[in-house]
């Protein structure tokens, strides 16, 4: 009882630490700062965690820990820096589909209640959409794949038929948890709507979709923080999801674009053959 | 937790979130859009409890993958930001 006091006071922490790690970052002579203060509110955040009683076994933890630390730093390290924007979409790909595997884990957790279900299906959703949608801007920026916008006939029906299945299959799962194929089928599509979302974007626009998505990434933290019941999930989750929104816009209005243009740009037939 | 309490804090986050972003120089945009991607990569302290729990081998093989990605995430987001912000520092120091 004391440890769960212990970490939650933690977690407030933590929270500060990234509050003030955000707004420092929006102003020149602090931002470097920031940076450093919103890790530190990580380095909290997961050391505590650490300390957790309901962490029994630490070697998978560990394999974890040293495969994505050496694999974040050795890119991280040797990247070009004209090459920035789309390792932050590669990162925020990894962060989406991470999200996904937490919201997938939390199924055979304890206490899996309807609201649960509601909510690892979201985070599977949103961070399946991220991962793709990342991916497919990273390889745009990097010129692993064509950079201009994709488009197709029925491309907007094609879209709306995605979501639709998304839906039945996320409710057909919801009413049938032990059915995996359900579970299966919303993974792959989130996958596939995430490609699709991002392939009829250009890539000038690519600045504004990453940050988008960075949103997303947020947003499917968020989501999954109510799957396993964890606040600071939830807050920073939201902090970044609603920042990144906010950050969106303002890239949008620097480059004279509107948000609902990049937003649904596979949905209005916006060809324009760019 | 009370589902109507973490409600409150999603809300709270969420109107703080919109608060704190504004007024960003262009400069910065990627910046904070790398420094914010790595506070996303939050996320790992919930895949730290899937891979620790031992609830089941699915559950601990999806949590340690969880737990690599997020790593991936947090420890190159943090590196690449601090990397954009050191250049900006140089480049105002050579102008000056």
């Amino acid at each position: 009882m004391n440890m769960d006091l212990l970490v939650n006071l933690s977690y407030v922490a933590a929270a500060v630490l990234f509050i003030f790690g955000l707004k420092m970052l929006g102003s020149p002579a602090t931002a470097r700062k920031g940076n450093l203060v919103s890790a530190i509110g990580m380095l909290i955040a997961v050391v505590i965690t650490l300390l957790h009683h309901s962490i029994i076994d630490y070697k998978w933890i560990a394999v974890g820990f040293i495969l994505g630390g050496i694999v974040g730093a050795v890119v991280a390290r040797s990247v070009a820096m004209t090459s920035m924007p789309e390792m932050v979409a590669l990162f925020n790909g990894f962060g989406g589909i991470a999200s996904l595997l937490v919201g997938w884990a939390a199924l055979y957790g304890p206490g899996i209640g309807a609201f649960s279900l509601v909510t690892i299906v979201l985070s599977i959703l949103i961070g399946g959409v991220t991962f793709t949608g990342s991916l497919v801007a990273y390889g745009k920026l990097s010129e692993k794949i064509p950079g201009r916008p994709l488009v197709f006939g029925g491309q907007r029906i094609f879209n709306i038929a995605l979501i639709i299945g998304i839906v039945v299959f996320a409710v057909l799962f919801g009413l049938n948890p032990e059915v995996s194929l359900y579970l299966y089928i919303v993974i792959a599509l989130s996958a596939l709507l995430g490609i699709m979302l991002v392939i009829p974007i250009g890539g000038a626009d690519m600045p504004v979709v990453i940050s988008l998505l960075n949103s997303y990434s947020g947003l499917a933290a968020c989501a999954a923080g109510f799957a396993i019941n964890n606040i600071i999930l939830i807050v920073a989750g939201a902090l970044v999801g609603a920042s990144g929104i906010i950050l969106t816009q303002i890239m949008c209005k620097a480059m004279n674009r509107s948000l609902s243009n990049v937003l649904f740009s596979g949905f209005s037939a916006v060809s324009s053959g760019g | 937790m009370d589902i109507v309490f973490l409600a409150f804090i999603l809300v709270l986050s969420i109107f703080l979130g919109f608060e704190l972003i504004n007024k960003v120089p262009a400069t910065l945009h990627t910046p904070l859009m790398s420094g914010s991607n790595a506070i996303s990569g939050i996320t790992l302290v919930g895949a730290l409890t899937s891979a620790g729990a031992e609830h089941t081998v699915l559950a601990t093989v999806l949590g340690t993958l969880a737990v690599a990605m997020a790593t991936i995430n947090v420890i190159g987001g943090y590196m690449v930001t601090d990397r954009m912000l050191a250049m900006f520092k140089k480049k105002e120091g050579a102008s000056k």
